[in-house]
């Protein structure tokens, strides 16, 4: 009757630092920090369990240092945790925590599966090698290997992205911001990812061009059915592009609920604090 | 029964800018029937809308139970149904028209009640923009606004796109929190007829309204709010 979650997190833990027995009863909301008294470790994320659904776009709010981008790095293997599982509902890989696949296993599933999005446009691009270049690059990896087939789906993405084609073998480094992000996403587009993480991907953009990136990420989830999980301290861009949310405070959730109840009914003291700093 | 609202209370605990509650409805209870339209009614402030809201899942309901006899999943208490339900259910079967405007910026008047349509149910392009036009033409919203943002739009029609994006797709169950309350009399009816026919065709419809001679029109029952139980507020 309900459909099984595509992606389904549990009890993530991130300590940075040697950790002890009590890092994460002293860290949290409850305790203003999230670094360990004891140990002086820092709790980048404890606890986290959620579930993604088909489709689905998933917010993750908070503010800067609650946590938000660790889960998207060990999500996308960048990282390792210190505790936690992560499962992702397809026929072969079913029921096994991804966390304890090999190396090799783990950049299958990356470059098979995944697709990333940074808020900084030099994290997910080369900046010295072509448009093209950085899309092929993604493509080689997911084992195409025919030349003509490359350039055309390089095209295609272009087009998607709204980048002039004639750009193709331009550098990034020579791109706009905006420009540089819609790059970013066509190259996280490129092997037809089942989920695609956003790292406060508008963050230090003009709003025009914040505008632009938002309706064509919408466009393109609509498009592809793609899920998402969106990462930002932005409640407008939660508001526009999510329905289910979560919100981070020191390392762990505090509040997760539909994204209209989150914000016109927010429960916890922190949530109703950050609903009512909108400007 | 469609839905049965069982000693519903919601409790709004506030931190910011200091501790309070404020108690926005109290045991709350109806039944309402297939295809019936239910009124409520209630001074304001009296949590007309807060139940509404509630049964949307906009809010959090603090205690009681709203059980809804659903297509997809038989009775769900959406009081405490997992999110995934109620989002399914938003896209099948329940609608939800606001007191205000709430919409995606920078998509068109037309587009935006087209895609209302087309987000829920299988149907082509071309017809969903034509369902769109043929009632954005109905509620009286001028052609030339089609392509326009509705966020420039008066209240009235503002409202007007709000109704037709929420009627279009033919929901089960429809909640409307002041559906006439920015529009004038030939409006209003306007939205009246749409609502008579869309009842017709077995939409049960909750509905709070303003206007209590209008609401007489369509409504088969009323319920009544007691705002004597509203303490408002204290610490």
């Amino acid at each position: 009757m309900l459909q099984k979650p595509i992606l389904e997190v549990k009890g993530l833990t991130k300590i940075f630092g040697r950790g002890c027995s009590q890092c994460k009863i002293y860290t949290g909301p409850d305790r203003e920090t999230n670094i360990c008294p004891t140990c002086k470790s820092i709790v980048a994320c404890s606890d986290i369990s959620f579930e993604l659904f088909r489709g689905e776009v998933l917010g993750i709010i908070g503010e800067s240092g609650s946590g938000k981008s660790t889960i998207l790095k060990l999500l996308n293997f960048e990282i390792d945790p210190t505790e936690g599982e992560m499962y992702v509902n397809t026929p072969d890989l079913e029921g096994k925590n991804l966390f304890l696949l090999n190396s090799f296993q783990k950049r299958k599933i990356r470059n098979s599966f995944i697709g990333m999005v940074y808020q900084y446009p030099y994290m997910g691009l080369r900046m010295n090698i072509s448009v093209g270049g950085n899309i092929a690059e993604r493509l080689l990896i997911s084992n195409y290997k025919n030349f003509s087939y490359i350039r055309k789906k390089a095209l295609d993405l272009l087009k998607k992205t709204e980048i002039p084609t004639e750009r193709i073998d331009d550098l990034p480094i020579n791109f706009s911001g905006g420009m540089q992000q819609r790059v970013q996403i066509a190259k996280a587009l490129a092997n037809a990812p089942l989920v695609l993480f956003l790292d406060e991907v508008t963050t230090g953009l003009d709003l025009s061009v914040q505008a632009k990136i938002l309706d064509l990420i919408k466009n393109i989830q609509a498009e592809y059915g793609l899920s998402i999980i969106v990462v930002s301290h932005d409640i407008g861009v939660i508001r526009l592009l999510t329905t289910r949310a979560i919100v981070m405070k020191y390392g762990k959730i505090v509040e997760a609920g539909l994204t209209d109840q989150i914000l016109e009914d927010p429960q916890h003291p922190y949530t109703q604090l950050l609903v009512s700093s909108q400007l | 029964m469609l839905l049965r609202v069982e000693a519903l209370s919601k409790v709004f605990k506030r931190y910011i800018p200091s501790s309070v509650e404020i108690s926005g409805c109290i045991d709350v209870s109806f039944d309402v029937e297939e295809g019936e339209f239910l009124g409520i009614l209630g001074p304001s402030g009296s949590g007309k809308s807060t139940i509404l809201k509630c049964i949307y899942r906009t809010y959090l309901p603090t205690s009681g139970n709203i059980l809804y006899n659903s297509k997809l999943y038989g009775i769900v208490n959406i009081a405490k149904a997992p999110e995934q339900v109620i989002l399914r259910l938003r896209l099948s079967e329940i609608s939800y028209v606001s007191q205000f405007l709430k919409v995606i910026p920078r998509v068109s008047t037309l587009n935006l009640v087209a895609n209302a349509l087309l987000s829920r149910r299988k149907v082509p392009e071309v017809e969903a923009i034509k369902k769109a036009k043929d009632i954005l033409e109905r509620l009286g919203v001028p052609s030339k606004l089609f392509d326009a943002f509705p966020s420039t739009f008066s209240g009235g029609e503002q409202q007007k796109v709000n109704i037709a994006m929420a009627v279009v797709w033919k929901p089960r169950l429809l909640l409307l929190d002041e559906p006439t309350a920015s529009l004038d009399m030939h409006s209003a009816n306007q939205v009246l007829d749409l609502l008579k026919e869309l009842k017709q065709q077995g939409t049960t419809m909750i509905g709070v309204f303003h206007d209590i001679e209008l609401m007489k029109l369509i409504a088969d029952r009323t319920y009544k709010v007691n705002g004597g139980y509203r303490d408002g507020f204290h610490n």
